[in-house]
């Protein structure tokens, strides 16, 4: 189906980067149009971790999107992803969140049972009873089946896409993400240590902008500022990959320009009168050799994996209609931590959530942007602080990769 | 135990009323130090699930919270009110009694909606002093995993 055929035809997206019209996030034509050319096209969607599908049998619900989809292991050791609708009349197929030792999925409906890869492998009579009534015997299951998932593991990671187009996840992510996913989970096995659903009232993008703009930090976010947590010796700068959709922003302790000393005595100077009474909340432990202390990483469409210090977390944000959009945070560590390093995570977790100290905003902000725009569905957003392109940056002034989500954006969706 | 229960029900009031009105500042003192207060949900309490959506194992932890809201955080002005319900007395020993109250926080923002914000209860240990009692313990398990928004002052 085109493009046009969902979207009206009025929607005129205006020329380069720089402006984003505000029907794009209020509308019900295009929320209809993005299920079809993004959620359900050349796209991966992280689906769950794979930590939480250990054994055979080890099953996930979960969403992409609007679309239920179950995440399960088999016996044979693979992970299968499939939606959760009954082939039959539509209905849900499962109803648990999570579950383990699980040998089929049975609808409760009329009991058409599927495997765990998600081919139906039995229909409640058949074969009628007695002779009377059952399927016809043109009828065969092997043609019946919700729709399958491609399904494909990053570090951990399980991601999932509805096209058989979409490049291998490696070459979808390039690299430069892969390597930024790789520092943080390679060669671990994370433990989720708490899930939480913030539920945000407003449309996904404006979320997904947020994670990607770099620009608002400092500005919105004054945790770190008011408790004198000086960030004056990190560097950082923002990767965006070349399709514009994915991005990576960070951080870094500038060992050359401040000596651990220097650094030391500068973490607690600043004009403010503010300190924390228990600073321990901030006291981690070295994860990471590479001194990069905050790193931010999206793909494109709806995954976010974040490193705030210790505070280690995905987000999978699932659009639920124009206005609404579920943001599920799982809040990670690690099978190897000591007692020490769990305890930092625990505090530091507090940095993060719908109560973190540096991401409470996060929750209210697309809220205020979709209740200010109501009335101006045909007035635009400007974005053109660090110019007009969507390129990586040593600054992090900059909304280059917010331009670099629409670039995306507009690609997969034809505007 | 009446008279436990008197203390407890009493701590419980003063506690509710501290944050329906506005009094942040004075919402740490009715932790012991050290004490655990934790934000958690349902399902990750039953699952064993350590993190929190708030957890502090300190008073300054407490009081950070508050001076953080107050002087850094940017959230829509409301305010809370809640309603608890009688606490259940679990056990009571030489460390402390142990209670379990239901609680209801309805969540008025500052253009007067008014939604029911957490439902839960508080699984508490609370420590006798004199005539009162302060939490060495405030697990909070909301019967939600679901927060909407964003949660800024304490339940």
């Amino acid at each position: 189906m085109s493009v046009n055929a969902v979207v009206s035809e009025s929607r005129v997206w205006p020329e380069g980067l720089a402006r984003v019209p505000y029907w794009a996030f209020q509308s019900a034509d295009i929320y209809r149009a993005e299920q079809q050319r993004i959620f359900q096209s050349d796209c991966w969607n992280y689906l769950c971790l794979e930590a939480e599908l250990a054994k055979p049998g080890d099953f996930r619900t979960t969403f992409v999107s609007d679309t239920p989809v179950i995440v399960a292991r088999d016996a044979d050791g693979e992970i299968y992803a499939f939606e959760n609708r009954c082939a039959h009349r539509g209905a849900l197929i499962c109803l648990d969140d999570r579950g383990n030792n699980k040998k089929d999925f049975s609808c409760v409906y009329h009991a058409w049972t599927y495997d765990l890869k998600g081919n139906l492998i039995g229909v409640a009579f058949k074969d009628g009873i007695k002779g009377n009534g059952g399927m016809p015997a043109s009828f065969r299951m092997e043609d019946h089946s919700p729709r399958k998932l491609r399904v494909a593991l990053v570090h951990g990671l399980v991601f999932g896409s509805f096209s058989d187009d979409v490049p291998p996840i490696e070459d979808y992510l390039g690299d430069a993400i892969m390597e930024r996913i790789e520092r943080v989970l390679a060669q671990r096995t994370p433990v989720v240590l708490g899930r939480f659903t913030q539920v945000l009232p407003n449309n996904w993008k404006l979320y997904i902008e947020n994670v990607k703009d770099s620009y608002h930090a400092s500005i919105l976010h004054l945790f770190f500022t008011t408790f004198g947590i000086n960030r004056l010796s990190q560097k950082g700068a923002i990767i965006v990959d070349k399709s514009g959709g994915h991005h990576v922003s960070y951080s870094q302790i500038d060992r050359a320009a401040a000596s651990d000393a220097e650094y030391a005595s500068q973490h607690l100077r600043s004009d403010s009168d503010y300190r924390l009474a228990d600073p321990s909340l901030l006291k981690g432990f070295d994860e990471f050799p590479d001194g990069i202390a905050l790193q931010i990483l999206s793909v494109f469409p709806t995954f976010v994996l974040q490193q705030i210090q210790n505070s280690i977390a995905v987000r999978q944000i699932v659009p639920r209609g124009p206005g609404r959009t579920d943001l599920n945070w799982s809040i990670l560590g690690f099978a190897n931590d000591t007692a020490e390093q769990r305890l930092a995570r625990l505090k530091q977790a507090n940095l993060v959530g719908p109560a973190g100290y540096v991401s409470m905003e996060d929750g209210c902000v697309g809220g205020f942007v979709q209740r200010g725009i109501a009335g101006s569905p045909n007035e635009q957003a400007v974005l053109e602080m660090g110019g007009f392109g969507a390129e990586s940056s040593e600054s992090r002034v900059t909304e280059a990769s917010v331009r670099g989500f629409w670039k995306a954006y507009r690609a997969h969706m034809g505007l | 135990m009446t008279d436990v229960f008197q203390t407890i029900v009493r701590a419980q009031a003063d506690y509710a009323r501290c944050i329906d009105d506005d009094r942040l500042e004075s919402w740490p003192d009715y932790f012991d130090d050290p004490c655990t207060y934790k934000i958690t949900t349902a399902v990750n309490h039953r699952d064993g699930l350590e993190a929190g959506i708030v957890f502090a194992n300190s008073h300054g932890m407490l009081v950070d919270r508050v001076s953080a809201l107050r002087e850094a955080n940017v959230y829509e002005r409301h305010t809370y009110r809640h309603i608890l319900g009688m606490p259940s007395i679990l056990s009571h020993e030489n460390s402390g009694v142990r209670t379990e109250t239901p609680f209801l926080v309805a969540r008025i923002m500052r253009d007067g909606t008014t939604d029911i914000f957490a439902t839960g209860r508080y699984l508490d240990l609370y420590r006798l002093r004199g005539d009162g009692a302060k939490l060495a313990e405030r697990i909070v398990v909301c019967d939600s995993s679901r927060v909407d928004t964003l949660l800024a002052l304490p339940l």
